[in-house]
């Protein structure tokens, strides 16, 4: 299948004074076209430098690339000239930003916005750059003859039915959604999701998805990553990872989620916290969390096993794995056996 | 059932009527809450459900007297909160505290874990000395989980949900009944969630308190609560058991709202009741129904008179005219 978006060993770091933040390391994750798939992870897991790192948009001095490539659509992502960028940004590549607020000029009318972005990749003159415009905040529920006013004389919800009518405007080929409803009311959100999944599917555009929520994956994606403390631990498809979630991490963030369906008593939480990007643990990064830890996972860093599709980067399956990542690597005798015993088990 | 329900007694300790409240603002007059009736029974929690703006957290306020109400009572254990005298008022507040929602802007960033802690233990001399006070501070970290080493902490070297556990080892200090939990972890991590809401359930069942607790997320409020009730626009639309709630809403909006809740589980999709629009200004609001210009059952009569909140069957209320054409 043709892949739109191919990430390698991508590592990205933030400086500051004297500390160095390790926001996104070594990870690979690939996207498929017309594909949705759902970046889930916590506060701090790298979700939006992930994403921003698409778009060549991580900042100097603070940011900086240090490994990996990010092609899109077979193109370096890094390596492309300014005004490859700027035809790649709004145009194949679009952004919808959480804070819909910020995302959009106070000072221009949402029409004129819209039909910026339409004249500066489109063939068009300003009429018809204009009712274009209007035709894409028709498309999201808004009337015409409001594309003359202000960000501030709409609501929430509204306001980002306008950047998505912006993002949307130019047919990217590839949408990073960054918790596009996260800022909005459950009705609103259940509205703007409708919106998006039927323009989505309209146009066959591929979209990046990224949540804390593992019911908007469940309900909105094809595919599903779970991302921690910057690195992919978990990807499969919808059925997969749903189905029976393979690392320990995934397993926590169900494990957390009050169930509807049935009565609880308690929840299962995660112990403890996200590790501190400035001092990663060594080993695997979640084994301070996790519940079935072993000496491996203390000293040696995991690498993604692959089982049909489903990869999980964890020691648990290490030895089960058929081929990369497999026994071999181990060097104590005695955990690589454990790893088999649980490998097995799971 | 679970030793949760039968462990606390039946009786109201919180009883509110026609509980109004209303902001002048330039356009005319904001009814936040507008008529709102409810009873919490000693020990248990009521859930407050509803989207922005539709008047919870002005609701939890007025109840321990952070806003003064424009009319109707609270009485708590046979007080009325909205007449108490300020000396009345200081003493209720020993027994009914709030937990808001934010945890880096309702402390003090000057002040350490200790102090923040321990202020209310001194403002109501609830210590006689340096080593009683010292003391009780430990042992509130210790019954939320704060490690001792913290004691000298400022909250900005904390997480988030450490930084909720100060306030909610704030909120114990004087050992109240009746706790409002304004939104406690809509800032939180999953996982970090999941721990304070074990928290709070484990303090209800150790101390015998009394919550209501505020928020928009539906299924953490379904956790949680005894029983609920679902906010629109100020007023009260719909009001019974979890269970029966979750398991049947009634109330046009109550069905909406419940159906649009995102669920992490392969194929629960189910039918979803999209809404039309948003909901309408607060700023004097037309009379009838809040709900009708949204609502597809509207009737032309739902726009004559406010619906009035009735008991459909044992402790089920819903405030629509139609509600017996949706059982």
């Amino acid at each position: 299948m043709e892949k739109i978006l191919e990430i390698r060993d991508l590592a990205v770091n933030y400086y500051s004074d004297r500390k160095v933040v390790r926001a996104i390391n070594g990870l690979s994750l690939d996207m498929t076209a017309g594909k949705v798939l759902g970046l889930v992870g916590e506060t701090g897991a790298g979700k939006t430098t992930l994403a921003l790192s698409t778009l060549n948009m991580i900042r100097a001095p603070q940011g900086r690339i240090m490994a990996g490539t990010v092609r899109f659509a077979g193109k370096d992502v890094f390596t492309m000239t300014k005004h490859e960028l700027r035809d790649m940004r709004g145009k194949d590549v679009a952004m919808i930003f959480q804070d819909p607020m910020t995302a959009l000029n106070p000072v221009l009318s949402v029409g004129e916005q819209i039909a910026e972005t339409v004249l500066k990749h489109e063939k068009l003159g300003k009429e018809d750059a204009w009712k274009k415009a209007e035709a894409m905040l028709e498309t999201v529920g808004i009337p015409a003859e409001r594309a003359k006013e202000y960000p501030h004389q709409f609501s929430g919800g509204m306001k980002q039915r306008v950047v998505i009518a912006l993002a949307l405007a130019c047919n990217p080929k590839l949408l990073l959604a960054d918790e596009p409803t996260t800022a909005l009311d459950v009705t609103i959100q259940a509205q703007v999701l409708d919106l998006m999944r039927k323009l989505i599917r309209d146009n066959g555009t591929s979209v990046l998805f990224i949540t804390h929520s593992l019911g908007l994956v469940a309900e909105n994606c094809d595919e599903v990553a779970t991302m921690y403390a910057g690195e992919i631990v978990e990807y499969g498809s919808i059925d997969q990872v749903f189905g029976k979630a393979l690392h320990p991490y995934t397993q926590g963030l169900f494990g957390s989620l009050p169930d509807l369906s049935e009565s609880t008593n308690r929840l299962k939480p995660i112990p403890g916290l996200m590790p501190d990007p400035t001092a990663l643990p060594e080993g695997c990064y979640f084994s301070p969390r996790c519940p079935h830890v072993m000496d491996i996972c203390l000293k040696k860093h995991p690498t993604d096993v692959d089982l049909g599709g489903h990869r999980v980067k964890c020691h648990l399956f290490g030895a089960a794995g058929d081929g990369a990542g497999a026994a071999g690597a181990v060097g104590a005798a005695n955990s690589a056996s454990a790893a088999n015993d649980a490998g097995r088990i799971a | 059932m679970s030793a949760r329900t039968l462990a606390t007694a039946v009786a109201p300790i919180l009883r509110v009527n026609g509980l109004k409240k209303y902001f002048q603002v330039a356009r005319g007059s904001l009814h936040a809450v507008d008529d709102v009736s409810f009873d919490i029974d000693k020990g248990k929690t009521l859930g407050m459900v509803g989207e922005s703006g539709c008047g919870k957290s002005t609701t939890g306020r007025l109840l321990v007297r952070l806003h003064e109400a424009t009319a109707g009572s609270i009485v708590y254990d046979g007080s009325e909160v909205t007449k108490a005298s300020d000396r009345e008022m200081k003493a209720l507040r020993t027994r009914m505290q709030m937990i808001f929602q934010d945890p880096y802007s309702s402390i003090n960033p000057r002040h350490t874990v200790a102090t923040i802690i321990g202020e209310p233990l001194k403002i109501h001399k609830k210590v006689a000395n340096s080593q009683e006070y010292e003391d009780r501070v430990h042992q509130l970290m210790a019954t939320v989980g704060l490690a001792d080493r913290l004691y000298d902490a400022y909250p900005h070297e904390l997480d988030g949900g450490r930084r909720q556990r100060i306030g909610i080892a704030r909120a114990l200090a004087l050992d109240p009944e009746f706790i409002v939990c304004d939104e406690p972890v809509s800032a939180l991590d999953v996982s970090i969630q999941a721990q304070i809401l074990n928290l709070l359930m484990d303090l209800q069942d150790k101390l015998g308190l009394t919550y209501l607790f505020i928020t928009h997320d539906l299924s953490v409020v379904k956790h949680i609560s005894d029983d609920i009730v679902i906010m629109y626009m100020g007023q009260i639309v719909e009001r019974g058991p979890t269970e029966e709630l979750f398991a049947k809403p009634i109330h046009p909006y109550g069905r909406a709202l419940l159906s649009a809740i995102p669920i992490p589980k392969l194929n629960a999709r189910k039918e979803r009741i999209i809404l039309k629009s948003e909901v309408s200004s607060p700023i004097n609001p037309k009379p009838g129904c809040r709900f009708a210009p949204r609502c597809i059952h509207a009737q032309p009569e739902c726009s004559v008179a406010d619906p009035a909140l009735r008991e459909l069957g044992p402790g089920r209320f819903v405030a629509c005219r139609l509600a017996e054409q949706f059982i």
